[in-house]
């Protein structure tokens, strides 16, 4: 099958690459561009292992093909950490043990990340309703959701502070 | 000393030992996307195989027609049941001492099984080229009734082995027949249930489901013709296991395999076995000396490796009129799917079902467990517990419950009044299982109190009287459970697998630094080893877990250890790790003391240093001493600092726990809304507090998903209704309640830190605590028994069938 020349930024940086139309973005993410922080958990969008933001947009790129990302501005998780080190999420994740197996967290974190720019202070109930896209079969959602309005909380004081 | 000289708790707060709530090692790389799980890996030449799939649950393959797959560019090869047999890799051997076909020989068993493998450029091609496969069926009688197998006439299923009379487990007695296996005295539970005051008899059915880990099964295999080296990376929860395998079945000599469990993204006993794929990966790498990666799709993964339970257990229980129960009768039908893949220990083909007479003091008991082959996916894994104990559990809070409105009693005070007391242990079971430790009189006290037992059984009388008023159309289901599970497999004399003794093992170097590496035979799928074994090993040997590496799953570098599953990584492995701690220890005290000029005898351990006894003031922290056995030349010792433990446990452990569930059921949409759920655990010695919470946490979400709605359903055709995550039920962030943890500790006095394991009792208790409190609701219209899985469907006709909807 011909291929396609497929032009992403991708964390920031411009990338380039030949993928036949038919591929579905996350093995052009993982297998051609290397990137492999978002999973495949079911490949019928229903686990979000794949979850990356899309222009502004949490998707699963298990079910997008790869000519729909054309000109796409895509953050997957390796986008998140900043120079000074983790995203406030990433640490929030760790200090409230919302992750075992790690398989789900990149696309847990990246959706938790589009979450609360859309709703930056969160309540519980918009928290599990806002994740329900993404499954974990370790945690039992209990940390993650604590994770979450914990980070939520953070950023909101690193605001305040910068104000 | 002076005042910057650390105090006692500094030094033992510094170690981040045993009982902190440790932050864990792996998190960095996991919230940044830099896992390596086994589908990141990328060799060069790498090609890509996948499998062509039987559309049919019984057929025979009258042919395979790959021309036109082999005509596609970018396709390398297509194997069969032909190409394998010259290798004598049509068939392998199973866990459970069966044997499982690894290509189609001549005929298909269960919807979904392998029937081809394509091996092509990338995955894509695969796919194209599966499509291009023609097989010819002849369709054959589906038989998916375990007890319409045993029936006279039956459709044979396993043809290769019809003749057979004796299986691996003793006498067949129809050709679908796998084994019957009993434990306890038959006569004996006859004659007191005949005699009984007050018998309840139940069939309590534990449905077919699957443990569905976020990360599905798959390998790299490499063969490396060069140096004769095969190397395989794969999602393996027993690592050396397979290693031992492969080279038994391909004649490889061991020492030229290396096998490699990277990150695993969940096992939860899924990824126990040996899979048809990685056989098939193997065997391309070979044939096509380039390195061959299998990863199954989710579908694949549903319907062809790993379903659990599949538990038909009919039961009987005798009590005396004021509730001590006096005997305990229990048969099993158990079906097996196709092939009899049970992932159990040898000897044991209904794994540790025996251990069904529960948290209960009952005198007599009998259990009669008959396997049968029907047409189904093979399997009957260890889902998040140890081998059929979540079975076991069920049935026995099941029976409880049926006995206590048998009775006319209060399910808690029946619990309580049979418990085995604490000064019983240790207690030996009427089907002969030496429990280790336990008081469960204090724990039960500890939940009822405080999820306010009496108050709950109020309100849930008021709601009644509501309803019955027509005020309400919810009623309130209290679910209780009183569990005991048996884990950490186990003794090397009654505990194998394909002949390997169930030990485990740690090796561990000390740098001269003072920092250390340890390496184990288990391997974590999101446990959390490489942070709960460092701090084992910080509390036994004084140095900072942080300055400890673990490491894992390489068969080049590890010890050998029979892996993680069966809760048995602390009790075994965390044992060996304590030991092999020990024993640096020793060596550790001989150099301090000829660094202090004393007699060995004259050092004593103090948290992070050996001192002389009476003049703490003189002393060598263990770092002080690494550096030594580096660079002094000590007469009497070798160089170094390392040990090894080899760890043969004497016994099991018995991890216990009070769970309380409170849902409210809406009996006109059959919704159940869980309002609260109480869990208490005694794991023993509890190493990091956090990580025993989060295993709580996850193992109940997947008891809620077992007992609320997931299910592998299969038709009368044999097809698999449940194959995608659209119909299986894996609860999200929504449906799922928050838990409140509790606990009491009871170390086990046979375990070197008395610590028993905690992944797996959140499962095995907490199925029953679900289901126990869906019945309850409905106690008071009679009912007893309805099946699992509980979803809004089977409420709302359980609540019918009560005439509850006017």
């Amino acid at each position: 099958m011909s291929k396609m020349h497929l032009k992403l930024t991708v964390n920031g940086q411009a990338v380039e690459t030949l993928a036949e139309p038919r591929e579905l973005l996350i093995h052009v993410l993982r297998e051609r561009l290397d990137i492999t922080g978002p999973h495949i958990g079911c490949e019928t969008s229903h686990c979000g292992a794949c979850t990356v933001d899309m222009d502004g947009k949490s998707v699963k790129a298990c079910t997008v093909f790869a000519a729909q990302a054309q000109g796409a501005e895509i953050t997957t998780v390796e986008g998140l950490a900043g120079p000074d080190g983790m995203h406030v999420l990433q640490q929030m994740f760790r200090e409230h043990h919302g992750l075992q197996c790690g398989y789900c967290t990149p696309g847990m974190i990246t959706r938790a990340w589009r979450l609360l720019q859309e709703t930056p202070r969160p309540t519980e109930e918009e928290v599990r309703h806002g994740m329900a896209g993404n499954l974990c079969r370790c945690t039992g959602y209990q940390n993650i959701v604590k994770a979450i309005l914990a980070a939520s909380d953070a950023m909101a004081a690193q605001k305040e502070a910068a104000e | 000393m002076n005042d910057l000289t650390p105090s006692r708790e500094e030094r033992t707060a510094n170690l981040k030992g045993l009982g902190c709530a440790r932050k864990r090692v792996e998190d960095a790389r996991f919230t940044q996307g830099k896992g390596n799980y086994v589908d990141d890996i990328k060799l060069p030449g790498m090609l890509f195989g996948d499998f062509v799939r039987s559309p049919y649950a019984h057929a025979r393959v009258i042919s395979i027609n790959a021309e036109a797959a082999l005509a596609l560019p970018g396709v390398i090869a297509v194997l069969t049941a032909k190409d394998l047999e010259p290798l004598g890799l049509h068939w392998m051997p199973t866990l459970a001492g069966d044997r499982q076909m690894v290509l189609a020989d001549g005929k298909v068993l269960f919807q979904g099984q392998e029937v081809a493998f394509v091996v092509a450029e990338n995955r894509y091609v695969a796919a194209d080229a599966i499509e291009l496969i023609e097989v010819e069926y002849e369709e054959l009688p589906v038989v998916t009734d375990p007890f319409k197998a045993l029936e006279d006439g039956a459709t044979v299923l396993r043809e290769d082995i019809a003749d057979k009379l004796e299986g691996a487990h003793g006498p067949r007695r129809h050709p679908n027949h796998i084994f019957r296996w009993e434990a306890g005295d038959e006569a004996a539970t006859e004659a007191v249930l005949a005699e009984a005051e007050v018998v309840a008899e139940e069939t309590v059915y534990y449905h077919r489901t699957h443990p569905c880990p976020l990360e599905t099964c798959g390998c790299v295999a490499s063969m490396d013709k060069i140096n004769g080296k095969l190397t395989v990376w794969g999602t393996f929860q027993a690592p050396h296991v397979v290693r031992t395998v492969a080279s038994l079945l391909s004649g490889i000599a061991e020492h030229n395999i290396r096998v490699v469990s990277p990150d695993i993204g969940g096992g939860f006993g899924n990824k126990v076995g040996v899979y048809p794929g990685y056989v098939c990966a193997i065997v391309a790498s070979i044939v096509t000396a380039r390195p061959v990666k299998w990863i199954e799709d989710r579908m694949d993964n549903l319907m062809a490796t790993a379903f659990a339970r599949d538990y038909w257990m009919k039961g009987r229980i005798a009590a005396t009129k004021d509730g001590r129960i006096t005997g305990l009768w229990c048969h099993t039908t158990a079906d097996h799917g196709a092939f009899d893949a049970c992932a159990d220990p040898t000897k044991f083909p209904a794994g540790f079902f025996h251990i069904c007479t529960g948290s209960y003091d009952i005198p007599v008991a009998w259990v009669g467990v008959d396997g049968v082959y029907t047409n189904k996916a093979p399997g009957g894994v260890a889902y998040r517990c140890s081998f059929r104990v979540t079975e076991a559990a069920y049935f026995i809070e099941r029976m409880i419950e049926v006995l206590a409105m048998k009775l006319g009693m209060d399910s808690a005070e029946l619990r309580a009044k049979n418990f085995i007391r604490k000064e019983q242990f240790p207690y030996t079971s009427a089907l002969g299982w030496e429990y280790d430790s336990g008081d469960y009189h204090t724990a039960w006290d500890k939940a009822l109190k405080a999820v306010d037992y009496e108050g709950l059984r109020r309100e849930q009388a008021e709601r009644l009287e509501a309803f019955r008023r027509g005020e309400t159309r919810t009623l309130m289901g209290i679910g209780l459970t009183f569990f005991t599970e048996i884990v950490g497999a186990g003794p090397v004399k009654n505990c194998d697998i394909l002949g390997m003794g169930m030990f485990d093992s740690c090796e561990i170097r000390i740098h001269p630094t003072g920092s250390a590496i340890a390496r184990l035979g288990t391997i974590s799928q999101g446990q959390g080893h490489a942070t709960t074994f460092a701090q084992i090993l910080a509390s036994e040997i004084g140095i900072p877990a942080d300055d400890i590496t673990v490491e894992e799953g390489d068969t080049d570098t590890a010890p050998y250890g029979l892996g993680t599953y069966g809760s048995r990584s602390t009790p075994v492995a965390g044992a060996a790790t304590a030991l092999a701690g020990r024993k640096i220890r020793a060596k550790a005290q001989m150099i301090a003391a000829w660094l202090l000029e004393v007699h060995d005898d004259d050092v004593e351990w103090d948290i992070d240093r050996f001192a002389v006894k009476g003049a703490p003031e003189r002393f060598k922290t263990m770092k002080e001493i690494a550096f030594a056995a580096y660079n002094q030349a000590i007469p009497g010792l070798e160089p170094g600092l390392e040990a090894v433990s080899y760890y043969d446990p004497p016994n099991m452990t018995y991890p216990f726990g009070a769970y309380v569930c409170v849902m409210d059921i809406d009996v006109d949409t059959g919704t159940a809304d869980i309002r609260q759920f109480y869990a208490l655990d005694d794991c023993g010695t509890r190493i990091n507090p956090m990580v025993i919470e989060g295993q709580v946490h996850g193992g109940l979400t997947e008891a809620l998903a077992i007992a609320m709605g997931q299910e592998i359903a299969y038709d009368e055709m044999g097809n698999v209704k449940t194959g995608t995550l659209m119909d299986f039920f894996l609860p999200t962030a929504w449906e799922t309640p928050n838990y409140v943890t509790d606990w009491t500790e009871t170390p086990s006095p046979h375990h070197p830190i008395g610590a028993k394991g905690v992944g797996e009792s959140p499962n095995v208790g907490g199925v029953p605590a679900f289901s126990n409190a869906v019945h309850d609701a409905f106690r008071a219209f009679g009912l007893t028994q309805t099946h699992m899985p509980h979803d809004h469907w089977r409420i709302w006709q359980t609540a019918n069938r009560l005439g509850l909807h006017g």
